[in-house]
């Protein structure tokens, strides 16, 4: 009940957060996808790549997020207070689930369907653009969907750099011991992890063939 | 007599290292307009790997493969590719194509309209015998292993190549449906007059589509010539495979 009475009297606030929460997921997200689906392509073409490449994305992803983004501020260019930093963050986040199903989705198709389209005349960017995309897209959006639902959970904590989003209610319910204000940023940003889980899953499985 | 479409001089390829273990050797045919070039072979004896290297999907290691006068090696392969029909055993087609895709494929990259790729797919649908108002629609995985085969040779045959290789394209088919689709396929190359080169280790489907025989042994070519001189052959290998099938 305090929830609501609390949504209904901060309504202008809540939505600015969870506009700048759903900002923050989308940029990031979006980066990390122009990254890491081309670096997981060049993977598949460069196998002697991917140890280090992968054991690099890996090493990342064990780092905590709050040390993540305190490592972040000194840095230059990249760093400091703010939204940048915690886009940075989460693009870093974001490209081990990308990269790793790009190079697993498009490894994994069948060896005979890629020799038949080379049979066939393809080069090798049509091979890509025609066979191996198309028949690996439903493994590749799982890993997007992977790095969306983490990355909404991770942005509550870009809070803690001033970075704004729904973990500015956590961190300030957390600071004067106020439930309610914790539950104000947790329930809606659970909402939206939810929300894209359900999106991204129905987006996959249209990406089913046989 | 006019020049063969395809000519194998002296063909060799080793593949892997240390040590390279010689998959065909030495290996001289030719094919010429018509005329159907059977290669049968038990597994293992380099019969699929001699027709990759006729498309280039193996590269030789020695010899030279001469398709309509030149050097395969002297043009780029997906070139090459586009100019030669290409049918292979069940996962040839492109699973998230619909057949009139996966039929028009080879005109869509070589450019042609839609309205003639259209045109081209009803035509060819027709040809193999798949009522294309039926079929055109469909994704492979709603077709029978025969439809899928005739979709096959259908996408082979679209931009009208003079040379079609064909890789066991009946094998995983029932034995009705495999005999069905024999005498027809028979039927279509009468009257299509391409060159093609047709493996198999079926010693009866050999001897029903093959104009000539060449067997394939531990990488060498055996025995060349007509499913007569096959039959009345001294050689062991031949004898070997006409008692199998007896």
């Amino acid at each position: 009940m305090n929830l609501v009475r609390f949504y209904l009297d901060n309504t202008r606030e809540v939505v600015g957060l969870v506009g700048q929460h759903l900002l923050l997921v989308l940029v990031s997200t979006a980066i990390a996808v122009a990254i890491g689906v081309p670096v997981g392509i060049l993977l598949t073409r460069r196998p002697a790549w991917r140890g280090p490449v992968l054991g690099l994305a890996n090493v990342f992803q064990t780092i905590p997020s709050l040390a993540m983004f305190g490592f972040l501020i000194p840095l230059p260019f990249l760093g400091g207070i703010g939204a940048r930093t915690a886009i940075v963050a989460l693009v870093v986040y974001a490209l081990l689930p990308i990269v790793r199903n790009t190079y697993v989705g498009i490894s994994g198709i069948d060896p005979a369907v890629r020799e038949a389209a080379r049979g066939m005349g393809m080069t090798d960017g049509e091979l890509l653009r025609i066979v191996e995309l198309p028949l690996s897209a439903g493994v590749i959006l799982a890993g997007i969907r992977v790095a969306t639902v983490v990355g909404v959970g991770t942005a509550t904590i870009a809070a803690a750099i001033g970075a704004g989003g729904l973990g500015v209610y956590i961190f300030r319910g957390v600071a004067v011991v106020d439930n309610t204000l914790i539950l104000a940023g947790a329930v809606p940003a659970a909402l939206l992890a939810l929300g894209a889980d359900g999106l991204l899953g129905m987006l996959e499985r249209r990406f089913v063939w046989r | 007599m006019t020049p063969p479409v395809v000519e194998l001089r002296g063909v060799s390829c080793q593949l892997g290292t240390r040590p390279p273990r010689p998959i065909v050797r030495d290996v001289s045919f030719t094919v010429a307009p018509g005329e159907t070039l059977v290669l049968l072979g038990r597994s293992g004896s380099g019969k699929t790997t001699t027709l990759k290297l006729i498309n280039r999907l193996i590269e030789p290691s020695a010899g030279d493969v001469i398709i309509a006068g030149r050097s395969t090696g002297a043009v780029p392969p997906f070139r090459l590719r586009r100019g030669i029909g290409y049918v292979i055993q069940e996962v040839g087609l492109l699973p998230h194509l619909t057949v009139a895709d996966n039929v028009g494929l080879v005109p869509r990259l070589e450019g042609w309209e839609a309205q003639r790729i259209d045109a081209r797919v009803t035509e060819l649908l027709t040809l193999v015998g798949l009522a294309p108002q039926q079929f055109a629609a469909r994704r492979p995985h709603e077709l029978s292993g025969g439809q899928r085969q005739r979709v096959g040779v259908a996408r082979a045959l679209a931009v009208d190549p003079s040379l079609l290789l064909l890789d066991e394209p009946f094998g995983a088919l029932d034995p009705i449906t495999r005999t069905e689709l024999q005498r027809e396929f028979k039927g279509l190359i009468a009257r299509l007059g391409k060159a093609m080169v047709f493996v198999t280790h079926d010693v009866r489907e050999g001897l029903l589509l093959g104009t000539r025989i060449g067997l394939m042994q531990d990488g060498r070519l055996v025995f060349l010539g007509t499913p007569d001189e096959f039959r009345r052959s001294a050689e062991p290998e031949v004898r070997a495979f006409l008692e199998a099938a007896a």
